[in-house]
Parts: structure tokens; sequence; C-alpha cells
């Protein structure tokens, strides 16, 4: 799905996407949602890009992206983690796991790490109660997590990485 | 189909598919409304059923139903007033109250808000709930409109204003739960998005959430300084709504006492925006006879709305050579005020401030326009006041309005015909420039002035007139969404005028987003409309070329219309402005 993603500019990409559609205008959310695999996140520029192509207002994009919380105008980490705060991890010590995750990356749920690496981001039960508490890194899920030190090593598997390059907007 | 139903146990029969709130009415009762907003004529029907202030009890039906958006069925059995309708719908104005400013002493809605007068007819007398209270920054980046999101109740009939019915889209919900609010794309102040500032959320917000640009201040300044000279002049429109700030019915025609008021407030000169309106024709004939004869492309589209030059600008930028270059007619008095008249008694252009008095608020933006100016600091219009505006200032300075004896325009800038006066509704201008058309072209005598054709208020009028043998077809657009309906056929080649008139309020500028609110009520609008009529069949002379005064105008300064010294001093140029 993201055969433009690697070259320099990715409009020309969703603007095939776009252009290939029978329907356009009534395709807002699923032009929405590829523009943000494309792009990693939906920029003030990039909606106003969308607006013109469907020729709607740009106030009425913004108002669909700022409604749906699957949607994000900041550009995201590498990397997102997702705490758990369904009810089982939530009487097992989510919150505590959450406040080691802000403290250890420095920065508060929802936001980006300076160097991209991560997203802290919370979600509702993803379905692996007997783990709990739990975390998801891209989908990959971490269990029983209560030590600092063992939240520590797993964040430095991802830290030990080759750097991001990032998408030039 | 015709069903059957009792409303608070009174039997009736109404058409199938009417919600409960129409249906009541039919037998006078009035279940309190906020958000619910019907405009049938400007097609604008806002029944979001938001608010809930509009629940009544329907037996069999579990939970409160909203009266606004739910249709009436066969044997339905409702109830407007018991204990558990009242208390719930008392409960919804305590609960918007609770995340609403309780600055209403200070508010500049105060005694004109839809939802203070709810909380006063409901009998709100303490707010029981305490909770978060939103804050927003409130944007006061536009020279025209003032928008305080604290104010606003999320009932969302700006947005329906200016999506469906004007087609501009400049607002949004933006957010969700409590966090939602109505802004601009990306949260842009309001001045760098597409917004026309035509002032048609201003007209339907219910609260002080939108408001005019206030520069009352800036007037009382400038009276009370002693080395300006302080000229006044007034729109058309304004004279059949300004007494509604009074108590008079609408429709009510208030020249004089206008004028009296205007000259009690201390200007130096009561000068008559209509004039220009004369002038204005006498400009646009030329101008069209101008491309007739020289293959210049057509239909001429008139160009006296400064909300709707400003939609042409940012959403059909590719047509920026149709329309009329002529100024609006406020903006040519301004600049014959500062010229002609200055020169003619010997008054320092510089020392002059000139004010309008407008139904409209486009207007403020259209006058800080920096071409509309012979120099960075001679604009030809210096401030520009509302309807609604002016009446709070003859109330501050405590003028018994309806007492006053009525008074004339000063000369020669307050002569005026009766074509000038029905620039102020929708489908006067066009009919304005027809009259003056007819005899120049045949070089005969227009005997019957009135057409018909072109009054009332659908959306998109059209006829077609012969004059000298040939078949002008004309057209009229009040409200953007009908003109941009009209300027895509014209884009698309199917459709073909000599030209067309457009103006961007419902209505024209009797509805103007600076006149009194209106409060729902279009009946308001019509009865201003037939009012214009009214003062034009009261005129002596009813075509702008027959106005000695604007004769003299061209003899002894202009010269030619369209000529040289009329394009510098009366035309003006577009700008291609991108969409937002």
């Amino acid at each position: 799905m993201c055969d433009h993603a690697s070259s320099n500019d990715p409009y020309p990409g969703l603007d095939e996407y776009i252009d290939n559609l029978a329907y356009k205008k009534e395709n807002l959310i699923g032009i929405l949602h590829y523009a943000q695999e494309l792009f990693g996140y939906l920029p003030d520029k990039l909606q106003w890009h969308i607006a013109q192509k469907l020729d709607i207002p740009s106030a009425k994009v913004y108002g669909v992206v700022s409604f749906y919380s699957f949607f994000t105008m900041k550009p995201r980490g590498k990397h997102v983690i997702n705490v758990c705060m369904g009810t089982a991890c939530f009487v097992r010590g989510a919150e505590k796991l959450q406040a080691e995750l802000e403290k250890q990356l420095g920065i508060k749920t929802g936001q980006t790490t300076s160097d991209n690496l991560f997203s802290l981001d919370s979600l509702r039960c993803i379905g692996a109660c007997g783990l709990a508490p739990v975390m998801m890194i891209d989908g990959k899920v971490y269990g029983r997590l209560h030590e600092p030190e063992e939240i520590r090593q797993i964040l430095a598997e991802y830290r030990s990485e080759p750097k991001l390059a990032t998408i030039g907007l | 189909m015709d069903i059957q139903l009792t409303i608070n146990d009174i039997p009736l029969t109404v058409p199938e598919g009417m919600s409960i709130l129409d249906a009541a009415r039919t037998i006078n009762i009035d279940i309190p409304t906020l958000c619910y907003l019907n405009l049938h004529e400007m097609n604008m029907n806002n029944h979001i059923a938001s608010c809930r202030v509009c629940v009544v009890e329907v037996e069999g039906r579990r939970n409160l139903a909203p009266a606004c958006s739910t249709p009436v069925f066969t044997g339905m059995i409702v109830k407007t007033d018991t204990l558990r309708a009242i208390r719930a719908r008392r409960t919804m104005v305590e609960l918007l109250l609770s995340d609403h400013p309780k600055s209403c002493l200070t508010c500049a809605k105060n005694l004109d808000c839809d939802l203070q007068a709810l909380a006063a007819d409901l009998g709100v007398r303490n707010i029981s709930y305490e909770g978060e209270e939103s804050e927003y920054a409130i944007d006061k980046s536009s020279l025209a409109l003032i928008r305080d999101p604290n104010k606003c109740i999320r009932c969302r009939r700006c947005e329906t204003m200016c999506n469906e019915v004007q087609t501009v889209g400049v607002f949004s919900a933006v957010g969700r739960g409590f966090e939602t609010v109505v802004k601009t794309a990306f949260d842009l102040p309001q001045h760098e998005t597409s917004c026309t500032f035509c002032g048609q959320c201003v007209a339907v917000c219910p609260t002080g959430a939108l408001m005019e640009l206030d520069q009352v201040d800036k007037v009382w300044k400038a009276l009370h300084d002693p080395t300006r000279f302080v000229v006044v002049q007034t729109a058309p429109a304004v004279r059949v709504a300004l007494g509604e700030g009074f108590g008079l019915e609408p429709g009510t025609i208030v020249t004089g006492k206008m004028v009296a008021a205007l000259r009690r407030l201390g200007f130096d000169r009561v000068f008559d925006t209509d004039f220009a309106a004369d002038v204005t024709i006498m400009e646009e004939a030329a101008e069209l006879v101008h491309r007739l004869k020289h293959g210049g492309r057509l239909p001429i589209l008139t160009s006296c709305c400064p909300a709707w030059v400003k939609f042409f600008e940012h959403q059909f930028p590719d047509l920026l050579d149709i329309p009329s270059t002529c100024k609006s007619p406020h903006q040519m008095l301004g600049v014959l005020t500062k010229s002609y008249y200055a020169q003619t008694y010997g008054i320092d252009p510089k020392q002059i401030t000139v004010v309008s008095i407008m139904p409209c608020i486009a207007k403020k933006y259209e006058a800080a326009r920096p071409e509309l100016g012979q120099d960075p600091v001679t604009p030809d219009v210096d401030v520009v006041i509302t309807t609604r505006e002016l009446a709070r200032m003859i109330r501050e300075a405590g003028i018994h309005f309806t007492k006053l004896k009525d008074e004339e325009f000063d000369h020669p800038l307050g002569e005026s015909t009766g074509a000038a006066v029905i620039f102020g509704t929708t489908g006067g201008v066009l009919e304005a420039a027809l009259r003056t058309a007819y005899e120049l072209l045949t070089g005969e005598n227009l005997e019957k002035v009135e057409f018909e054709a072109l009054r009332g208020m659908d959306g998109i009028k059209e006829a077609v007139i012969s004059i000298s043998g040939r078949d002008f077809r004309v057209a009229v657009t009040h409200g953007l969404g009908h003109a941009r309906y009209i300027l895509e056929k014209i884009q698309t080649g199917e459709a073909h005028y000599d030209a067309i008139e457009i103006m961007a309020c419902p209505g024209g500028c009797i509805g103007g987003g600076g006149q009194p609110y209106h409060h729902g009520n279009i009946e308001i609008l019509k009865a201003r409309a037939n009012a214009i009529y009214q003062e034009d069949r009261s005129k002596p002379l009813r075509k702008s070329h027959e106005n000695p005064a604007v004769l003299a105008l061209y003899k002894d300064f202009i010269g030619e219309p369209y000529g040289e010294k009329a394009r510098a001093l009366l035309h003006t140029s577009y700008t291609k402005r991108k969409k937002i």
C-alpha cells in the first residue's frame, strides 16, 4: 500500500490514489487513512491539499481529522507504544506502567519523543488480560510489566535499531 | 397525506412528516427552541437537535423527544407542558449556562441574546451544575467580526449558514465531546480564511459568540475631535430597518428621523449613499456600453457587495475580468466627499472623516482594503458602523428617536432617485440599471419603471428584456450558494447572460449581517423590502440619470462616465485569493 513512501515526495502517490477513486468526496475518511499511512501524520498542508483535490472546504477536512482519535496532526514516532487501560490492566497497575514510560521517555501520553523514535498512547483492552498490565509496541505485546528495569531493557532494544530517516514534507 | 394526533389534549390534523414543533405551532403552542433554525426561503434548516431545549413527552416513548426533529405520527399523544418536560428543558438550559460566561451585562449581545431570553422565559434562577468551563482565545483578527468561542453553544447555526446557504465553508465543528467547538480550518485566524465577512453567521448566532467588530468608539472620538470634519452617509437598507431598534414595526421608513438623529449626534454633513448609487448606475451603464462596443467579456456582474467580491476572489479567481470594476457606492461617496466636495467647499481632504452607516459587516473589511483610497493615509471611507451600532449610538446619546421631526439630507451628496434606494434589496441594482440602460440605448422615455420579474425572494430570478431590438438576458441572485450555482454554469458554458446582479446576503442588503436581528422571522425581511419599494414610489425622480446633482457632478468634476477621471476615482481592481 505504501509504494510511494520511499520516494521523496509522497504527494503524487496520494493524488494517484485519489484520482483512481470512483467516489472522492464521499471517501474522505478512506483518503485520510491512506494519507496518514503514507505521510505518518496529517499536517495542515496535507489536509489543505486533500481539500483542494476534493473541492471541499478545508474546515470540513480539519473537522473530520479532529473528530477521530485515530488521526493525528502531529508527527508520530517510528514506534508507537500503547498502554492498555482496560479494566484488568488498570487494576493491576496500568497507571504505574504509564507513569514509568512517561518518565523513561521524558514525554506525556499523546506525545512523541524529540528524536521521533517513540510515541506514547493508551488504548482500551487488547484481549491479553491474563498478562495484565500490558503494553503494545507496533503490535507486539509485552505483559506483566511491573519492574522499571524490564521496561528500560525493552525500550533499549528499539533504541539500538538504525536511526529513522525523516520524511521531507 | 394528513394525520391526526393530539398535543396537550387538543386534537389536530397536520400533514404527514411535519415535526412536533411545527404541528404545535399550528395550534398556537410555542415549544422553546435554541439550536433549531428554519429559514425556509433561504434554504437554511438547522435541526441537529443538539441543545435538547425543545424536548416534549410522547405517550409510549420512554425518553423525551426533541420536538424540532421528531415527526408526528397517527394517534400520537404529545404533552409539551408536563412537569417532566418543563424540568428537563430548564435543566438543559442550566447545563448550557454552566459552561457559558456569566458576563451578560457587558456582553455586546445583552438583551438581544436568544440564550438569555430562553433562560428568562424558562425561569432559570440558579445554576445547579458546576464543572469544567471551556477557555478559548477570542479571534479579533478580522476587520469585520469577532469570534468568541467561549460563548459558543455548539448549535452549529453558523456552520449550516456558511456551508449550506453561502457555500463558503469557513466553519466546522472541531474535536469531540466536551472539547467540541466551532472553528476555522486549522484554527486559522478568521482573516486568513476564505471568509467573505458577509456576516450571515453573526445574523443567526443565538449568543454573542459571533459579533460585528464594534467601531462606535472610533466614531465618538472623531465627532468630538474639533479638528475633524465628520461626514456620515447611510446605505438604502438602513432607513427601513433602523426603526426596529426603537420598537417600531419592521418596514417602518425612518429616513427623516435617521437624518435628524445623525445631525444631533454631531455629524458635520449628512450625506446619502443613494447619491453614489445613482453614480454607480451611470458608471456601470457606461462600462456595459464600453464592453458591448469593444467586444468585452459578458456577462457583466455587479460589484456593490464586498462579500460577493471577496467570494469570487477566493472561489472564482479565473473570472476576475467579468465583474464590473465599479467601487461599491459607499466607497464612491467616500472618495467623492474627499475630492469633489472637499474641492468645491475648500476643505482639506486629510481633515475629513467619512463614516458609513451600513446594513453590512463586510463593508468594515472593504473600507480597510488598501486599494480603496487615494493614498495610505486617505482611505475613501474611514469608519463603517452597522445599523445595530447606530441604534446603540442614538440610545447612548439619549435621543428620543421616535419623537424626532423629519429632516433632509445635505446637498449635493444627499440627492438621490428611487433607482438608488432599491439598491437595498435583491433585484434593485439590476432594476435601477435597466431603467437607465433602456433610456440611454433607445432614447425613449421608459413609462413603466417597475421590473416585477426581478423582485421577490426567489434565489435566482431571470428575465429577457428587449431593448432597441436586442434581447438582454439578465439574472438576479442573492445568497452566495445561488451565486456559485450560476457562476459554475457560466464557467462550463451552460448559461449565457448579459448582466447579473449578485448580493451575498439572502434578501440583499435588507437582510445584511449588520441589520437588527431577525431572530428567525423572515417576514421582517419582506417588510423591509416592501418599504424599500414604497420609498422608491415616493420619489419624484426614479431614474439615476435624471438626478440633477449627479449630472452636475459629471459636468463640473468627473467629465465622461467611465472616462479617465471616473476610472481613477470610482473604479477598482480585484485580487486572486487562495481557497482555504
